[in-house]
């Protein structure tokens, strides 16, 4: 059980829980999750297909959001992924009602301890250091522990003198952490800081949904800055600016080939050639011996 | 007072902006206009002014204080332009040796189109990478409102103080309450649970110092001023490579874990 639906988002959070607790489920076995449909060209996919094609509609190349382990075995050459950090996990700071509940939930629901996983990998051969974040554990928002742990890479990075590549994607700063989620942004970029004076490389790949403190901090301060097709980028979110404006947004607006457009980014690159094209950056940034 | 209460004092009319503060506490000030790339933001004021005998750089919200004015600065909600302004004027107080004194006060960095497509989010993080390592002192006074990531821009500081009624927040009690709750009417609640006032920040050890406003605002900017002249002569006779170090421990140790 827990390695066959390690990957699909259960409808009931809490089924994987009963299922190891020997709760029976009550709905018919029906495979719903043999087929979905593709949310742009509407075409019906086997998900045996879509994981072979990395989660790229093969039709019209929409790309499906995944999860952190998914990327990594995407990315990262063979068994190379070290992992750093993994045990460290939030508590409630600032008492925020109901905080442990959805801190709960969200490592039931994403198989993770947090919205983002770190570690050491090599991509093409060239070793480097990698961080990932999660879309499936609490929007990947950025809370003490994301930034805690992006800090600690970076630190690490630096001291080892490697590059780090690294793929956003949140909603933005975790409000349950309330003003000490705002300060993981200074902290993470005054680590990325540090980590570029000394010459080091750092490449960011935004992923689909990057906004709120997550792009006002470490994902814009790359010093390539790359996006995956169709992503959103921005720092408020489209609903809220909706709001604001009171209109509704242009078609396009805070896409990946938007902010290529408009200057931000330095490439839209798909999924299926990330792994060459990073590992030709990192090749191309190798230091003189 | 709730932080319901301190919040609707934060946002008061009539109460003093960033240009009070810079015409009470400084002489001399000139203000530079524009960031070089686009345009001028009124919602962000800065310059070059005198603290007693000591040449500062002064970046400041600024609301203002008519409706005409307060249309023209955007209610105190930067654009990009704003915060590349502001990041032009700290380049140019590292390069002279001048410190940098900051005044917070705005709702957030403005929710645009205009600010999207201009980069919101890449000036914001652009002034918090360089903030980080600005070989010169910085201090930050929190005089209203704090919002989010727009507050931060102009508070990667050696401290950061807070005036007893003003907020620093991650996100706004009334987005709180609407994303949480699905009720804009929770903003009370929203507003204790999110931690924002100078009391609770004090605590949390996310600000240095909290300065009362039962005096009046004259009794403030006197305050200040004899205030920031001292942290500043402080600041400046240290050593730049110790000063950077402080700067970045200081935000290094919030939310740090102690298993390493």
């Amino acid at each position: 059980m827990l390695t066959k639906n390690l990957f699909r988002k259960p409808a009931n959070p809490l089924e994987w829980y009963d299922s190891i607790r020997g709760k029976k489920n009550t709905r018919p076995d029906i495979p719903e999750q043999m087929c979905v449909s593709c949310p742009k060209c509407k075409t019906i996919l086997l998900t045996g297909d879509l994981s072979e094609s990395a989660h790229v509609c093969p039709k019209c190349g929409y790309h499906f959001r995944i999860n952190a382990r998914q990327r990594i075995g995407l990315i990262a050459d063979r068994d190379t992924f070290r992992e750093r950090d993994a045990q460290m996990s939030s508590s409630n700071p600032i008492d925020f009602p109901n905080y442990e509940k959805k801190l709960w939930h969200a490592r039931l629901q994403s198989g993770e301890n947090e919205a983002v996983v770190c570690g050491t990998a090599s991509v093409g051969g060239f070793p480097c250091c990698l961080f990932v974040m999660d879309s499936h554990f609490m929007m990947g928002s950025m809370g003490t522990v994301v930034g805690e742990k992006v800090t600690r890479i970076f630190e690490y990075a630096l001291q080892k003198s490697l590059p780090v590549i690294g793929f956003t994607v949140s909603g933005g700063a975790r409000m349950q952490e309330g003003t000490l989620s705002l300060m993981q942004m200074a902290k993470t970029s005054a680590a990325v800081r540090r980590h570029s004076d000394a010459g080091n490389l750092y490449v960011a790949v935004l992923t689909d949904p990057t906004t709120g403190g997550v792009t006002a901090s470490f994902a814009m301060e790359a010093d390539i800055i790359l996006a995956e097709p169709g992503a959103l980028i921005g720092f408020a979110g489209p609903r809220v600016i909706e709001q604001t404006m009171r209109k509704k947004l242009p078609p396009g607006f805070q896409r990946a080939e938007f902010l290529l457009e408009k200057g931000f980014l330095d490439d839209v690159v798909p999924r299926r050639g990330q792994r060459e094209y990073l590992a030709r950056l990192l090749s191309l940034h190798q230091r003189r011996a | 007072m709730e932080a319901y209460e301190r919040l609707a004092a934060a946002r008061a009319k009539g109460r003093p902006s960033g240009l009070c503060y810079i015409r009470n506490i400084f002489t001399d000030f000139v203000e530079m206009h524009g960031d070089r790339r686009f345009g001028d933001d009124g919602a962000i004021v800065a310059g070059i002014a005198r603290l007693g005998d000591l040449p500062v750089t002064v970046v400041a919200n600024e609301k203002g204080d008519s409706t005409k004015e307060r249309i023209r600065r955007n209610f105190g909600s930067a654009h990009p332009e704003g915060y590349r302004k502001a990041l032009r004027q700290m380049k140019l107080a590292e390069k002279f040796g001048r410190p940098v004194v900051c005044f917070v006060d705005t709702a957030g960095a403005f929710c645009g189109i205009s600010a999207e497509e201009r980069g919101e989010g890449e000036a914001i993080a652009e002034n918090l990478m360089e903030m980080s390592a600005l070989r010169t002192p910085i201090l930050s006074v929190f005089v209203g409102e704090g919002g989010s990531g727009g507050a931060l821009a102009l508070a990667v500081a050696d401290e950061v103080w807070m005036l007893e009624n003003a907020c620093y927040s991650v996100i706004s009690p009334e987005g709180c309450a609407s994303i949480l709750w699905k009720d804009s009417s929770k903003v009370r609640e929203a507003s204790r649970c999110l931690k924002m006032t100078a009391e609770d920040l004090l605590r949390l050890r996310v600000v240095e110092r909290v300065f009362p406003e039962s005096g009046g605002f004259d009794q403030v900017y006197a305050t200040l001023k004899t205030e920031l002249y001292r942290a500043l002569r402080q600041k400046i006779a240290l050593d730049t490579n110790v000063l950077l170090q402080r700067r970045y421990d200081r935000f290094r140790r919030m939310g740090a874990r102690p298993e390493r």
